[in-house]
């Protein structure tokens, strides 16, 4: 089996977008997400040496990527949180509402827990997809529907018409299609 | 002949003011010709489906992405370190 390499340089256009979503599902703040994003690159190639090949690049990068995030959160738990102790009393036939405002406060998110797992497997499915198209078809599919940005700003930024932003778009989507085709449509 | 044409478009055409459509970017002509287009061609009338579910699983996942400056400033801060460590 060929063994996987590593190639720092490719690292930011191959991956930043798949670990950005991976870490926005997680810690739900951009710029969180962005720092940890490049603490894990730094990180990364600190430690190329030990990079023994048997995964992928990317896989590698996101367990990596795992422990920063497991970081993130014990540091942000260490003064606060842990001060904060929080006991209840319950009384009365009313118990699963607590005293604290924070059980008082309707948890939209449980509501669709299941929902907000598949959404965020379907997001890095996608993301995935359009790692694998060519660099400018990812980048312009990118600018256009993820980043929202208008026709006239992309064809000035990079340089083409809008004829043809149209067609690369069309050709990112068609491979875009079958590649989710087996799984998600 | 000519005139034929301003209202009968060929796929080529079709798929493009679909995609155009899916970003609201498509003109009531154009997407009249589209759905004129889409009533006579059966291959298109798939793409046509298919496109708009890819355009509501994007819209579903809530996908985000770095911009290109933000990425720059990654891809430096890499090569400052890995300048560094060599």
């Amino acid at each position: 089996m060929p063994k996987n390499t590593l190639n720092p340089s490719e690292w930011v256009d191959l991956y930043a977008d798949y670990l950005f979503n991976y870490t926005i599902g997680r810690v739900n703040d951009t710029e969180i997400a962005q720092d940890l994003v490049q603490e894990t690159f730094l990180a990364a190639l600190k430690s190329a040496d030990n990079f023994r090949g048997n995964a992928s690049e990317r896989t590698w990068l996101v367990s990596i990527l795992k422990r920063k995030i497991i970081d993130h959160y014990r540091r942000s738990n260490s003064a606060k949180g842990q001060a904060e102790v929080k006991i209840n009393f319950p009384i009365g036939s009313d118990e699963s509402e607590g005293d604290w405002l924070e059980e008082r406060v309707a948890d939209k998110r449980r509501m669709n827990i299941e929902d907000s797992i598949q959404n965020e497997e379907l997001g890095l499915a996608i993301q995935k997809c359009i790692d694998k198209l060519p660099k400018k078809q990812a980048d312009v599919f990118t600018m256009k529907t993820i980043l929202g940005m208008d026709t006239e700003e992309i064809c000035n930024e990079l340089n083409i018409t809008p004829s043809n932003l149209w067609v690369i778009i069309h050709r990112a989507r068609t491979a875009l299609a079958s590649c989710l085709k087996s799984n998600w449509f | 002949m000519k005139k034929k044409s301003k209202l009968f478009i060929n796929c080529d055409e079709a798929v493009i003011i679909c995609d155009k459509s899916q970003y609201n970017e498509a003109t009531w002509l154009d997407k009249l010709k589209l759905n004129l287009h889409l009533l006579l061609c059966g291959m298109c009338k798939k793409y046509s489906s298919n496109n708009t579910k890819l355009t509501s699983l994007c819209s579903k996942a809530k996908l985000n992405a770095l911009s290109n400056e933000q990425k720059e400033v990654m891809k430096k801060v890499i090569e400052t370190e890995s300048l560094k460590k060599q």
